[in-house]
């Protein structure tokens, strides 16, 4: 016996009404016969019968209105059974034991061909043979949540500006140490591979990969023809496969082609398979504005991509940072963001000959100060520290935090720092609305207020598309005459 | 044969009942069943080795028994509970096996192209003799991802099978109003992938030009599109009231094409099997289909604590 209850049609529907019956008792009814048709609050739905038999009983009227679903609407009866049965099943309606629903929504006729269906046998289930064999789990390993939430106001075991290195340095620009991240990654491990538009033979657009490709040959330095979605989604799969690929985007402005592959396909399918599903991908190439190449071209993707979960987001300022920081990317079991800047790739820094890898997640105070702080990532860094030299002639002892990494956020360095100086402002090359500063404005409202003696501004580039003209871009970027003034604001001088 | 229609029968039964559970509230959401398609990809199944790898989209129910994936678990993730798949997190359209080769199981329609052609970039790569068979339908087969796709696979001669599913509608579109080229085995035929039209109702009509594709492809000569031309009995998802078609149209494909009974029929007349023989199978899968409802409905939730697990892998 088989008790059909009204079904749920849509992910919303909590009744119907049943505009129609296309049977009637003692009916013979086969496999996909309708049965009825439902109202929705979507649509008109027909029910299907799933199993075959006579109907014994119908439960509920024709045009009856507001109809719950899990109502008991008609009883079939199987083959050989009795009709009695019927009658006393009618005092089960409701009953949440009765796990049968018997019908299903469908849109398709009647099935001439199908069969009443056979009695349930009492046999235990076997297991469906496949053709294919098991083949040994991949990955074994477990995955745990990460936290970044530090106890309000319990400052980092040390606010001691972090050393460049211990041992020598080398004089390199960020395009340099970038290329030695990628180059020292690869000699280490056979599953890094680049690919981008031009990272091959035309040695990178902004020549980041250059010399990779003598070095590693054309099976692991790839050039992809223009066609961001396509080569996101294959390095993506190429992950998801067990490699460990760098996907360099010409600039982040063409990987909104993209985005979907990295928010939908990378970040997420981890936590949709229950830890199953690694993507180990390094997405990275210049962000933010360059120069003179107007709005499309001129765009700050640090919030976007920082506001996903799953993903980690680094935007480093010098090259010691940039070196370390790419190492570890690469070496993440995660999906990173890494965000360069075009106007920082030939900038010099101190950079440690040894292959160091630098922790993701962690802030660094570039430099100490006691009167103010200021919060910045990227090229806002040379901003703020710049500001910091003028202030410095002016009395003002300011320190500056540089995040490095965007997501996790090291909101312990940052409200540390706060601490002891009581006073910060936040620079950003990029937009206002919905930024990293308004991130960390929020978690100093969390978890510094108390540590405040003015509010925190933020110093960002004025709300518009970036124009092209000279004198309008230099308006409309983040400028250190607007920092100075912020930082005098906050210290009310 | 009889393994063939043992699986069609489990993958039809399995997604009867988790139409059920969906009226009885048991399934949320998006809900997209597979009955009338299972000829695909039993067939397919059947010529893949155990170094390869299948990806497809939000109709997988099929394609994860099809892999050997047991029924409890996918059920159980219908139903959203710890002991599924993808411990509850996923649902019906995100469900994936790494230990089966099977990566998903993916909700954006057509982005497992691109990945599937990864997958295969990750066979040759290695060097490890497999081949992605990437599915998808046919409504996918018009978003560009999927020619972006097509190109490298060629250009770069990687070991992929591309299947269009094609059941004749994308939701309530036809093929025919979507698609100015509507034959869609000759999609690849711009990048030089070369294209066969296949009967997607027959289960030993696929399996056999699924042999010669993987022997293509194994041979190192690049992908091959196959265009399975079926047809879904039920809506789109469960809640498609499905007028966009007659109920004529649908009849006529259960009566004339229904992949189970034309084999039901081939393994009577053949001798290979007697009615009794088929009936046991039938008993065999309505119990195992039960079971795993039973399991489904009766294992519990996840763990609140799960909330913060698999976002990401490292500690930072």
């Amino acid at each position: 016996m088989t008790e059909i209850k009204l079904p749920a049609m849509s992910p919303t529907m909590e009744e119907g009404t049943l505009a129609k019956w296309l049977v009637k008792e003692g009916d013979t009814v086969k496999p996909g016969d309708v049965l009825a048709e439902i109202e929705t609050d979507k649509a008109t739905m027909e029910l299907e019968a799933d199993d075959g038999g006579v109907v014994a009983k119908l439960h509920v009227a024709e045009g009856a209105e507001g109809v719950k679903v899990g109502t008991l609407i008609a009883t079939i009866l199987g083959e050989g059974e009795a009709a009695a049965d019927a009658s006393t099943s009618l005092g089960m309606s409701g009953d949440k034991g009765i796990a049968e629903a018997g019908a299903t929504v469908a849109s398709g006729p009647v099935a001439t061909t199908a069969e009443s269906a056979p009695p349930i046998s009492e046999s235990s289930a076997p297991l469906m043979p496949s053709e294919v064999e098991a083949r040994p789990a991949a990955r074994a390993e477990t995955s745990t949540g990460v936290t970044t939430t530090t106890p309000k106001g319990e400052p980092p075991a040390s606010l001691a500006v972090e050393p460049d290195a211990t041992g020598p340095t080398r004089r390199q620009t960020v395009r340099e140490a970038l290329r030695d991240a990628m180059a020292e990654e690869m000699r280490t491990t056979a599953e890094v591979f680049v690919m981008g538009e031009e990272v091959a033979e035309y040695q990178g657009a902004y020549k980041v990969t250059q010399g990779l490709l003598e070095e590693f040959g054309p099976q692991r330095v790839v050039d992809t023809p223009i066609t961001e979605y396509g080569f996101a989604g294959l390095g993506v799969g190429a992950a998801m496969g067990g490699l460990k690929p760098i996907v360099e985007f010409m600039t982040f402005n063409f990987a909104m082609q993209a985005i979907d592959h990295i928010v939908n396909s990378a970040a997420k399918t981890n936590y949709m398979s229950g830890g199953q599903m690694r993507c180990p991908i390094v997405f990275r190439g210049p962000n933010g504005a360059a120069s003179r190449v107007a709005a499309q071209h001129s765009q700050n993707y640090a919030p976007w991509y920082a506001s996903v979960p799953g993903l980690i987001v680094i935007a480093p300022y010098d090259a010691a940072s940039a070196k370390g920081l790419l190492k570890s990317a690469i070496r993440s079991p995660d999906p990173v963001v890494f965000l360069e800047n075009e106007l920082l790739y030939g900038q010099s820094f101190d950079v440690p000959e040894a292959e160091v890898a630098l922790p993701i997640g962690k802030a660094r105070v570039v430099r100490a100060g006691k009167d103010v702080t200021m919060v910045s990532y990227s090229i806002g860094v040379g901003i703020a520290l710049d500001a910091a030299t003028r202030l410095a002639e002016e009395g003002i002892d300011a320190e500056v935090v540089d995040l490095r990494t965007l997501r996790p956020l090291d909101r312990a360095t940052v409200l540390a720092s706060l601490k002891k100086t009581n006073r910060m402002v936040v620079v950003e090359e990029g937009w206002p609305t919905c930024s990293i500063s308004s991130e960390i404005i929020a978690i100093v409202m969390e978890d510094g207020f108390d540590d405040l003696d003015a509010p925190v501004l933020r110093v960002t580039n004025v709300d518009v598309p970036l124009p092209y003209a000279a004198n309008l871009e230099k308006a409309a970027l983040v400028k250190i005459d607007d920092v100075i003034s912020a930082v005098k604001k906050v210290c009310y001088r | 044969m009889l393994g063939f229609f043992r699986e069609m029968s489990l993958i039809r039964r399995f997604e009867e009942r988790a139409g059920q559970l969906y009226g009885m509230g048991m399934i949320g959401g998006f809900c997209h069943l597979y009955i009338g398609q299972e000829a695909v990809v039993v067939g397919v199944q059947a010529a893949l080795a155990k170094t390869d790898s299948v990806i497809t989209g939000y109709r997988d129910h099929g394609h994860m028994l099809a892999a050997g994936i047991p029924a409890n678990a996918v059920m159980a993730e219908l139903t959203g509970r710890q002991a599924g798949i993808s411990k509850g997190k996923g649902g019906s359209m995100h469900m994936f096996s790494v230990e089966h080769g099977f990566y998903g199981g993916h909700g954006i329609v057509a982005a497992q192209v691109p990945l599937g052609t990864g997958l295969g970039f990750a066979h040759k790569y290695r060097n490890d003799g497999g081949l992605c068979v990437t599915y998808f339908g046919d409504g996918a087969s018009n978003q560009g991802q999927v020619y972006e796709s097509f190109n490298m696979a060629e250009l770069w001669k990687l070991p992929v099978i591309f299947i269009i599913e094609n059941n004749q509608y994308a939701m309530g579109t036809s093929v025919n109003r979507a698609s100015s080229e509507d034959q869609l085995y000759r999609r690849g035929e711009s990048f030089r992938v070369p294209g066969l039209q296949v009967d997607g109702m027959d289960v030993l009509a696929v399996r056999g030009a699924a042999a010669a594709a993987v022997e293509w492809v194994r041979a190192g000569k690049g992908p091959l599109l196959l265009e399975m031309k079926t047809y879904r009995y039920r809506g789109h998802s469960m809640s498609d009231p499905a007028k966009y078609r007659s109920r004529e149209e649908v009849q006529a494909m259960r009566d004339k094409s229904d992949p189970i009974e034309a084999l039901r029929r081939e393994l009577i007349d053949g001798g290979h099997a007697d009615e009794a023989a088929l009936k046991a199978i039938d008993r065999e899968v309505r119990d195992q289909v039960a079971a795993a409802a039973d399991f489904a409905e009766s294992t519990p939730e996840p763990a609140l604590a799960e909330l913060h697990t698999d976002v990401l892998v490292g500690t930072y």
